[in-house]
């Protein structure tokens, strides 16, 4: 052991004023990003499933479902780029669990910074995950024959629309990350209820061969109107309902869960 | 001058269980406190607070001078916590953490990044620094953990368990930087379920248990408290120990207790001038000796004599 070097380190005399709220949630994304950079593994995990699903889904069904494989491709891939954003949400609440348990949280609340700069921060790493897994989604279907009608600006919006939808769906995870003891129960529980809210959805087909009941739910169902927006506007003929549907969910849900996150954040463990 | 750490009836109630009830504790500014305790008996519920990450439900307690409640956050900008696990970004790089937490501080990027190779140097990390710290020893983490906590020159550090989990060697290893920790004017705050760690690290010591302290002072002053030294004796033929028992027994003049084991004897010595022969009269008589030690009492002597339970089975044994 250098006892010089441990003085030297000891005795700098720097001590700068505490960041500015904006200066820490970007150092907290830079984090999250180095996260991605680090463990890409984390978002290939989640990805490959929904790439299998099209792959799977577009040349076993595609051609009784909309008869032919490329015709259903058109319908389907959007479906899934949602589907894959959807499910990405959930590392939201690991990480933050994760944060907690590893004792990460005390650190981050025991310095000089604006207090939810950790959750921001690591939201603003989640949207740049999201991204990244999208455009990896839609590249396949590229490949695969996905012709969106609209262009790259029609994709480009859809995206957006479901990070708009995402980051709200998030803020449940976070509350689930406060709430759960493991990392690994979040993901159990938010899985719990990722699949009926993907699955019951018009992702895959089209709900008018479902019973009424059936029909209801998924008409009711944020996600159906996520995908059928995506739908419109990669491949033109959005109507605005649905865009104007998402974005209300999306307020809602931001409204209701991200204060009830931020009073569990404040409350002490 | 103020102490460093004064609490009065410092108390902390999770709903209807009391974690810490009624702690008096004062620390000077420079020195090496230790808590010392079994798994939970309220050290790190204590350290919470005392860090302002808990609210006390009652008593109170002033950290450099302030109040951890009315001025958490000037408490805050004075201490750091090293907390039980070490609270380290896994996914990262042990540079990478550092320059997180400097960043977090309000250093630029060039100050964060000098700050952080400081560190390193300085925690002997440099060659690791550019690995994920997943890939680290315990001993590699702890010391990054310890590093992080340093970032911002507190005044008081505190250590929750520091080595716990960890091998010989590498706990030898956080001792030394500890010490020099103290050396450099920090004052250290550090709780441990070893007996030997608070032996050898702290200055001064409170022994808690449930929730109160049960005794303080100086490690020495401590096992003062417990009175005579410890004898252990192991006999080479467990046949022989009734023997030994009967010879040392009235050659000490004290009692004598069996051992754990079928080979071994133990006695708390009253006339420690005594043994050197004692002993030498086990081989004039036939009884092979294997091996013996003089102990001071360890600290589990004490924890036992103050609550009538032990603490954990390590001593701190002088061979005489």
């Amino acid at each position: 052991m250098s006892t010089t070097r441990l003085h030297r380190a000891l005795s700098s005399d720097h001590q700068p004023a505490p960041p500015s709220a904006l200066s820490a949630v970007l150092t907290l994304g830079w984090r999250a990003i180095l996260k991605i950079k680090h463990v890409p593994f984390q978002l290939f995990d989640v990805m490959v499933f929904p790439i299998m699903m099209t792959v799977l889904f577009t040349y076993l069904f595609g051609g009784a479902l909309a008869g032919s494989s490329a015709d259903y491709l058109q319908f389907l891939l959007p479906g899934i780029v949602v589907q894959t954003v959807m499910f990405l949400t959930v590392y939201t609440g690991v990480g933050l669990n994760t944060d907690i348990q590893r004792g990460l949280f005390d650190r981050f609340r025991s310095l000089p910074i604006w207090q939810p700069a950790p959750i921001v921060g690591a939201l603003m790493g989640d949207l740049m995950r999201y991204s990244l897994a999208a455009l990896v989604v839609v590249v396949v279907g590229l490949v695969l024959g996905f012709r969106p009608g609209a262009g790259v600006p029609g994709v480009l919006l859809a995206v957006a629309l479901m990070l708009v939808f995402a980051s709200a769906v998030s803020w449940i995870w976070i509350i689930v990350g406060f709430l759960v003891r493991t990392p690994e129960s979040v993901m159990t529980t938010s899985f719990l209820l990722l699949f009926p809210l993907t699955f019951v959805s018009n992702i895959f087909v089209d709900p008018a061969t479902m019973p009424g009941w059936l029909q209801t739910v998924v008409a009711l169902n944020p996600v159906t109107h996520l995908t059928t927006a995506s739908r419109g506007l990669m491949h033109g003929g959005v109507a605005a309902g649905d865009v104007a549907w998402v974005l209300v969910a999306s307020v809602l849900v931001t409204a209701v869960f991200a204060p009830l996150a931020m009073r569990m954040y404040y409350r002490e463990r | 001058m103020t102490l460093a750490i004064e609490t009065r009836g410092l108390e902390k109630r999770f709903g209807d269980t009391a974690a810490v009830s009624g702690i008096d504790l004062g620390v000077e500014r420079g020195a090496v406190f230790g808590l010392l305790g079994p798994n939970g008996a309220g050290k790190t519920t204590t350290i919470r607070m005392l860090a302002t990450l808990l609210r006390p439900t009652g008593g109170s307690a002033r950290v450099l001078g302030h109040d951890v409640v009315k001025e958490a956050a000037r408490v805050r900008a004075k201490v750091s916590l090293t907390g039980q696990f070490a609270s380290v970004d896994e996914d990262l790089t042990g540079r990478e953490n550092l320059v997180l937490v400097a960043r977090l501080l309000g250093f630029g990027w060039g100050a964060a990044r000098v700050r952080a190779r400081e560190l390193l140097e300085a925690f002997e990390l440099s060659e690791a620094g550019g690995r994920q710290v997943r890939t680290f020893s315990g001993g590699m983490r702890r010391r990054l953990d310890i590093a992080a906590s340093l970032v911002s020159r507190p005044q008081l550090l505190f250590l929750d368990e520091p080595t716990t989990g960890l091998d010989p060697r590498s706990r030898n290893q956080v001792w030394d930087f500890v010490r020099a920790i103290a050396a450099e004017g920090t004052t250290v705050l550090l709780t441990t379920q070893y007996l030997e760690e608070a032996d050898r690290l702290a200055d001064r010591l409170a022994v808690i248990d449930q929730g109160r302290v049960i005794a303080e002072g100086t490690s020495r002053q401590l096992k003062a408290s417990v009175g005579g030294r410890a004898l252990h004796v192991r006999v080479a033929d467990p046949e022989q120990r009734d023997r030994a028992w009967a010879l040392l027994a009235h050659l000490l003049g004290d009692e004598l207790h069996p051992g754990t084991e079928p080979d071994t004897l133990f006695a708390r010595v009253t006339r420690e001038e005594r043994v050197p022969d004692a002993l030498a009269a086990l081989t004039s008589n036939g009884i092979a000796v294997r091996e013996f030690a003089l102990a001071q009492p360890s600290l589990d002597d004490v924890f036992f004599a103050l609550t009538g339970h032990g603490a954990d089975d390590e001593t701190s044994e002088e061979v005489a």
